[in-house]
């Protein structure tokens, strides 16, 4: 399916499956297209091409089937914030079209399964964020539905709360089948089977979290801190060994100044991914009686990830 | 708010009620007190209805109400329910007045009756209004403003048609929402004598005065739909 706002794309020609029971990732940066798809999956938004099923469903002609059968936390957690915990949850329950005495039976095990029980009579807009979020949870697992929809679940709450939440959504993906989406790779490898990737509007990876992770891996990044050498020598020293791709000279502004205040020097060394690597730059540092000062691997960012994936793509082409 | 807005409902209509009856040869009549009423709607019932659907838009919840098997409609006709349930709890607690009358005086139920039933008509079409103006965004005020803008141009009609002959006139006329901005004219009771009102008040229900009452609540309720669907398809 495609999904243009006015001539605007924001997904174009994706295509993918969920299996019953699956739990599914969808990884890409901001603005990809992750919160459009998960729009078009609700059935808050048509597709403006293509077709779009859940659970044998179609998401335009038989929406309000569709709707039934999914539970959809949007990124901006959507709650009344003058209404209490329960109050909430029993009006969202109602409006899911769950009867009083079905409601009566779910709620408590709902918040228990959440740990909002001591919070139950507190008004929404007074919780902190993590908790809202747990409402926000709440919300989407009350009525049972065969189908998970989270958009950035974990998105601005604190890190404890964070590894809480994580836990708490691989538990029900137990039960459920989901998607998920993140702009962060350790999380959705954490969580998922099966990881799709998306950049600007397209999917460009649809693998198991291991086995992207491998692909990525062509290069490892690591900083270096040098004193008593000379640039150059350094440089060719590093990329006489095998294992070595490239060395240059760290230019990152902050990193020049303390190495001008501490007397070092600093470089970036792309290596292939194995430890034989770290451990040869090492031994040739120490034979030269340079000092380290430091050796760190620095992890890729997200916008690297996606370079390395979509240019690969181009390669294959 | 709803409160606020309640107080400020009982003293407006409070006002016209008593100007109304303390003249020395006054009527024992709501002729006033719906005057005061009809009048002060035109905000009102905006102020009461600005926050239904732009809060939603401004929470994010309107996507959760999108995305549970609920229709558009369904939406709207419970948020227009609940506008006039509280409306008419505050047209309720200005009954006191109607007890004022039968203590004091001997008033004529018929036009009691109709003026209520005029009323009830009225908020529902003023309210459709302030409801379709918070569709439009998820700002209250924006809500709030044309709601009134809306009201208050078809209120204001006829001084456009007053300076018009012919069939533009008759057409302008026949959008006269009710009320009158001579209020203070205690001869006109501040009920455009036009107006689909004015009968309402003499104690006549009209079909004519019905259905325009109707026809603009369910084109309004309509107008709100279809912009909650528009969202959807942008």
């Amino acid at each position: 399916m495609s999904k243009s706002y006015g001539p605007y794309p924001a997904v174009i020609d994706i295509s993918f499956e969920v299996l019953r029971g699956e739990i599914v990732g969808f990884l890409g940066p901001n603005g990809a297209g992750k919160t459009t798809t998960m729009r078009v999956v609700t059935g808050f938004t048509p597709p403006t091409e293509g077709d779009v099923t859940v659970g044998g469903y179609d998401v335009v002609s038989h929406s309000l089937d569709v709707r039934r059968h999914i539970g959809y936390l949007p990124e901006t957690v959507p709650l009344y914030l003058d209404m209490t915990v329960m109050d909430y949850l029993t009006y969202m329950g109602e409006i899911r079209g769950m009867n009083k005495s079905w409601v009566k039976e779910r709620l408590p095990k709902v918040i228990d399964m959440v740990k909002l029980g001591e919070y139950r009579n507190t008004l929404v807009g007074r919780l902190s964020k993590g908790y809202r979020q747990r409402v926000g949870i709440s919300q989407a697992i009350l009525h049972e539905p065969d189908v998970l929809v989270m958009d950035e679940p974990t998105i601005g709450i604190d890190p404890i709360q964070v590894v809480e939440t994580r836990e708490l959504i691989s538990n029900l993906g137990e039960e459920h089948t989901m998607l998920l989406s993140s702009h962060i790779l350790p999380e959705v490898s954490a969580i998922c089977k099966r990881v799709l990737v998306i950049n600007d509007g397209r999917i460009v990876a649809d693998d198991k979290p291991d086995d992207l992770s491998e692909k990525l891996q062509h290069a490892e990044r690591i900083e270096i801190s040098i004193r008593g050498a000379e640039a150059p020598a350094f440089i060719n020293a590093m990329r006489d060994i095998s294992d070595v791709v490239d060395a240059r000279s760290d230019q990152r502004a902050s990193i020049v100044q303390r190495a001008e205040r501490e007397d070092f020097l600093p470089f970036i060394v792309d290596a292939r991914p194995n430890a034989q690597a770290t451990e040869t730059i090492a031994k040739t540092i120490i034979n030269n009686g340079w000092g380290l000062t430091n050796l760190t691997p620095l992890p890729m960012t997200l916008e690297e990830i996606f370079l390395e994936l979509t240019t690969e793509e181009n390669l294959g082409d | 708010m709803a409160y606020v807005v309640s107080a400020a409902f009982l003293a407006i209509t409070g006002f016209f009620f008593v100007a109304s009856v303390s003249d020395a040869f006054a009527e024992a009549s709501i002729r006033g007190y719906l005057a005061g009423a009809i009048f002060f709607m035109i905000f009102m019932s905006p102020a009461l209805t600005m926050r239904l659907l732009a809060e939603e838009q401004k929470l994010g919840t309107l996507e959760l109400l999108l995305t549970s098997p609920l229709r558009e409609f369904e939406i709207v006709f419970g948020k227009f329910i609940a506008a006039l349930v509280t409306t008419m709890v505050m047209v309720g607690l200005s009954l006191y007045f109607v007890l004022v009358l039968f203590v004091y005086g001997d008033p004529d139920v018929g036009p009691l009756l109709t003026g209520l039933v005029g009323l009830t008509l009225y908020a529902s079409a003023t309210l459709a209004v302030g409801l379709f103006a918070s569709a439009l965004s998820s700002n209250q005020i924006v809500g709030l403003v044309v709601g009134s803008g809306i009201l208050t141009a078809l209120t204001i009609i006829d001084f456009v048609s007053a300076r018009l002959s012919g069939t533009a006139a008759q057409v302008l006329d026949a959008f006269q929402l009710g009320a009158s901005f001579s209020v203070f004219d205690l001869d006109s009771f501040g009920v455009a004598e036009g107006g689909h009102f004015a009968d309402f008040a003499r104690g006549i229900i009209s079909l004519t005065d019905i259905a325009y009452y109707s026809s603009i609540t369910a084109v309004f309720l309509l107008l709100t739909v279809l912009v909650l669907e528009a969202r959807r398809w942008r």
